[in-house]
């Protein structure tokens, strides 16, 4: 007979994750009891407040356990969870997009007062049914505790310390986004086929990445990072086992980070999806899946390095040219940053490929981790920027995503097509803006590691992705409108808010990213 | 005093396009003028205070991103020191004579000229720089004024040219970029990571790495400079682009590309660049015949003026690549007099085209009788552009020619053909336009105004004075030479390296 043992929790460690955590549940609550008309307001200040409680507490967090003094973060709930810095890092900033992911969420004045999600999603399109929801002006107003149902599955998967806690995270951050996906309040047949490709190739790679896991166990034995670790570090056989599971697991992974081959997903789903969702999900989950590949490549199987490595080359290198060449045939914007977003993944690729071990890095040096983890904070904001912008230039239809229809837009709102251009000049990585600070970090990254030629083809493609940012910016700016032309609608302060923010951390870390970058070398360190 | 330089024309310019003067374009251009001026006064107390014997002077020096070893570092040497004059001298010129031009355009005249003078601040920044990171950051953002600046005034297939100009830069400055980070690595390697120039040339790198990152960077100013086979961009934007435009992308940005290879090439990768001068040689000479000769069979003025400076510039790649004292002082004289008589070539040539409304060369003829000073100040710029004795490019024309001599008889040869050629493609254009029968088409054309006069007329004055006394510009270049060549000579003396400094 065996006795119960309680499982020890450090509840003041995993506050963060369990404020969202229980700000969802509390979320799905206010559906079921709150009043229809009163339930907008409580739901989106609901979010935004357990999103800043959570972002607040993580800086708690963070001091107590004394990262900025060399302490190097605790394994906590029974060695399930690594609370460590790129673990805090990415919290915060996890949050930080989220926050900026709410309040695009709440945005109402875009669609005249309503949500720019259905108005009764189990409404087919185009029935009695559902001109009735639009009527009556119904909203779902689930969109809040799904999204931070989402972000504590961010939270927990660049923080899983063992193989199962990371495959529950990575369910819980995909269901509520292949639902969300689905539920655009225009074109929504277009974004229910969003969801049912990415719900069903999305549970293919969830598949390979549970037979990935059940190969490690049996290779190594055990769930734990740490024992897998000392598994491959203390190797003689069973080569099979393991390559076989670290193939399938990066399937899964490279699946989430929209990697190539594992891409095809991404332009169809962030085309259908509500942009603000796309928004979302474009930074978000890169940031999660970012992470958690970090932690199982360079924890569990840093021993195995040179047995990856030669695969993440080849993938560095697909992704970056897919992601380059098939954007240059866009005609959509939706879809050209969907594209360039896997171009980004490359180049984030590329900087993961600078693994070195950790008596050749010097203090001072670049190392991978604190070059990714840069480059993951300027995409995010700039990725979010970019889709609030995406949400305001409309025409009667809805969202003008047409690259045509942005003909002329430097005429019509020169303000907004300037902030636009200086984005995708930092997409393109121009100096001063972040963007060009974060490419240069993962290139030095992967030239200490050796990777140069990689660093080589990077830097060509990165020519080849201007090419095509420079054609939106000469379509906004030398173009003449076509037909009567884009209009862009004026939102609420919330979404002028999103994109202020994301244009203003673009620059800055353009102009100043020292303080950060120092930072970041300070804390990014795995523990075991 | 570097830093307000900069500041000066940046802010000015965010002024002037930012500034509430809708409604009165002239107090736009005044005021435009009046930065430009302001800081043209700063590069004269800058010029006056600066000392003889050599040295980088005027250091400014901070900490700016401690995790990449990026310094905002200033400071200038004879070199820097005479482009940023030559940049404070041309913008107000551009300014003047491009008066009218930023009036018909795709933005205001505000934006026209707030770009050129955030141009005119990235400008000085790019030849102030004595930190790669810092460099490369000024060397970018100088593409995005450029851009907008052709794009948005000019010919009717400017946002073509535009792009072209845009993919090749960003093409040659990203192959750079993979340089600088390489040199990050090296530096890294070595100790505390550091873009300081005078830091990077004491960097002990491997033969084969020197050699990789020397190449990464020479096609970057390759391209800018332009030289043959990456130069097919400059034709297509002179054609496009306003002339003031012009005027500011081949007198002054190009020159990043010929003052990169001397700062950075050279200063850098001393053994790399001793290993790549046949090779650099070759295509040097290729560029000097090669534009010659396509010149000579353009019918668009504003294009021959383009190969004409791919000409030109492959005399100064040639005077930096020959390795001696004659050679590189001719170089660098080369670098500033190219600015003053291609700016007065581009400019009086668009007070023409303004006046005709064609740049095509076969349909004008007997201008001289109709606009005589137009015309007479068109041939001193044709001239010099030939290099004239008496006129200022002479000098460093020969200087380059004695510097081949020393190098190889052989190199020089080649070389003087492309004086020969100079010759034709500018008499014969001059013959062309300005001579022969009066024609009804070219009967309207008024001749130069006061405006335009004075804009022009000091930069031939200039041309004049420095053909008789190239003293003040050699005497300051001197020092720089003699400092560049030690550099490279340092580590491994080289044969022709001796026969230069013993003379």
């Amino acid at each position: 007979m065996t006795t119960f043992n309680a499982p020890h929790l450090e509840y003041a460690t995993l506050l963060p994750l369990l404020i969202v955590l229980g700000g969802a549940v509390v979320g799905v609550l206010v559906e079921a009891f709150v009043p229809r008309e009163r339930r907008y307001v409580v739901q989106s200040a609901l979010a935004g407040v357990v999103v800043l409680a959570a972002g607040v507490d993580t800086a708690v967090v963070t001091r107590n356990l004394g990262l900025f003094h060399d302490k190097p973060g605790k394994v906590v709930a029974e060695g399930a969870i690594a609370v460590d810095g790129p673990t805090l890092f990415i919290w915060g900033l996890v949050l930080a997009l989220s926050f900026l992911g709410v309040l695009m969420f709440a945005e109402r004045k875009l669609e005249s007062g309503v949500l720019s999600f259905a108005g009764q999603a189990a409404a087919l399109p185009g029935t009695e049914a559902e001109r009735q929801a639009s009527t009556r002006g119904l909203e779902h107003t689930e969109v809040f505790p799904l999204l931070l149902f989402a972000v504590s599955g961010m939270m927990l998967f660049p923080a899983a310390n063992d193989l199962l806690t990371l495959f529950v995270a990575l369910e819980v951050l995909s269901l509520p986004l292949y639902l969300l996906c689905g539920l655009a309040r225009r074109r929504r047949l277009l974004s229910q086929e969003a969801a049912m490709k990415y719900f069903l190739l999305g549970a293919f790679s969830s598949a390979f990445f549970v037979y990935g896991i059940a190969l490690v166990y049996g290779y190594a034995g055990s769930m734990g990072f740490a024992q897998i670790a000392n598994a491959v570090a203390g190797r003689t056989d069973g080569h099979v086992l393991l390559l076989g599971g670290m193939g399938l697991m990066a399937v899964g992974l490279l699946f989430k980070v929209s990697a190539a081959p594992f891409h095809a997903w991404t332009p169809d789903v962030y085309q259908g999806a509500p942009t603000a969702v796309t928004g979302f999900m474009a930074a978000g989950t890169k940031v999660a899946a970012f992470g958690a590949l970090l932690r199982l490549f360079y924890v569990a199987f840093g021993g195995a390095r040179w047995d990856w490595e030669p695969l993440f080359w080849a993938i560095a290198i697909l992704t970056m040219v897919v992601g380059s060449v098939l954007a240059l045939a866009q005609t959509d914007m939706k879809r050209l940053l969907a594209y360039s977003s896997i171009a980004h993944a490359g180049f984030m690729l590329t900087g993961f490929l600078g693994a070195r071990s950790l008596g050749v890095v010097k203090a001072g040096d670049i190392s991978a981790v604190q070059a990714i983890l840069f480059y993951l904070l300027t995409y995010g904001f700039m990725t979010m920027a970019a889709f609030a912008i995406v949400t305001v230039v409309r025409d009667a239809g809805g969202e003008a995503t047409g690259m045509a229809r942005w003909a002329g837009l430097g005429k019509e709102s020169p303000l907004l097509a300037g902030v636009f251009a200086f984005l995708l000049l930092a997409m393109a990585g121009i100096p001063l803006t972040s963007g060009f600070t974060g490419k240069w970090a993962v290139f030095a990254a992967a030239v200490s590691a050796g990777a140069w030629p990689v660093v080589l083809v990077a830097v060509l493609l990165s020519a080849v992705t201007a090419f095509f940012y420079v054609r939106v910016i000469v379509v906004m700016f030398f173009s003449e409108p076509v037909g009567e032309g884009p209009s862009v609608a004026v939102p609420s302060v919330l979404t002028m808010l999103v994109i202020a923010v994301g244009t203003a951390v673009t620059l800055v870390l353009g102009v100043v990213p020292g303080p950060v970058l120092d930072r970041l070398g300070d804390v990014a360190q795995f523990i075991r | 005093m570097l830093t307000a330089m900069i500041l000066v024309p940046f802010i000015g310019g965010l002024v002037v396009a930012f500034a509430p003067t809708k409604k009165n374009p002239t107090l736009t251009k005044q005021l435009a003028l009046g930065v430009s001026l302001v800081t043209l006064v700063l590069a004269i107390v800058l010029a006056v205070q600066y000392q003889t014997d050599g040295g980088t002077q005027f250091v400014e020096d901070t900490m700016w991103i401690r995790a990449f070893g990026a310094h905002y570092a200033l400071g200038v040497d004879g070199l820097g020191l005479t482009l940023v004059v030559l940049t404070a001298i041309l913008t107000p010129v551009v300014v003047l004579a491009s008066w009218n031009d930023g009036d018909e355009g795709r933005w205001s005249t505000a934006a026209f000229f707030g770009f050129m003078l955030a141009l005119e601040a990235l400008a000085i920044g790019v030849f102030a720089a004595t930190d790669v990171f810092l460099f490369y950051v000024f060397f970018e953002a100088t593409l995005i004024p450029t851009y907008f600046l052709i794009g948005g005034w000019g010919g009717p297939n400017r946002a073509r040219a535009a792009v072209k100009f845009l993919v090749f830069s960003l093409a040659g400055g990203l192959v750079m970029l993979a340089a600088v980070v390489g040199l990050y690595v090296e530096s890294a390697k070595a100790g505390t990571p550091s873009y300081l120039v005078a830091d990077l040339a004491k960097l002990d790198m491997g033969t084969a790495t020197g050699r990789l990152l020397f190449v990464g960077f020479f096609i970057a100013f390759a391209i800018k400079a332009p030289m043959f086979p990456v130069h097919t961009w400059l034709p297509d934007t002179t054609e496009q682009a306003t002339p003031g435009t012009s005027v500011l992308l081949v007198s002054i940005l190009d020159k990043i590309g010929t003052f990169g290879m001397v700062r950075f090439c050279l200063g850098i990768f001393p053994e790399a660049s001793r290993w790549a001068t046949p090779v650099v040689i070759v295509l040097a000479i290729i560029s000097i015949l090669y534009g010659a000769v396509l010149a000579i069979g353009q019918d668009n003025i504003s294009r021959l003026i383009g190969f004409t400076s791919v000409s030109h510039f492959g005399f100064i790649v040639l005077g930096i690549f020959v390795m001696n004292s004659q050679g590189q002082n001719g170089a660098n004289l080369y670098m500033f007099n190219h600015g003053l008589s291609t700016a007065a070539l581009f400019l009086v040539s668009g007070f023409l085209i303004k006046r005709h409304g064609s740049a095509s060369i076969r349909t004008l003829g007997g201008v001289e009788k109709v606009a005589p000073v137009l015309a007479g100040f068109l041939l001193v710029a044709g001239l010099s552009s030939l290099s004239l004795p008496g006129l200022a490019p002479f000098v460093s024309e020969l200087l380059v020619l004695v510097g081949a001599f020393v190098h190889s008889p052989w190199t020089a040869a080649f070389a003087v053909l492309g004086i020969v050629l100079a010759a034709m493609y500018i008499l014969i254009m001059y013959q062309r336009v300005f001579t022969g029968p009066e024609r009804p088409v070219t009967a309207g054309i008024s001749d130069l105004g006061v405006r335009e006069v004075v804009a022009v007329a000091p930069l031939l004055l200039l041309i004049v004075v420095l053909g008789f006394y190239p003293k003040p510009v050699l005497s300051v270049l001197n020092p720089t030479v003699k400092d560049t060549l030690a550099h490279v000579g340092v580590s491994d003396p080289t044969p022709a390296v001796a026969e230069g400094s013993g003379k």
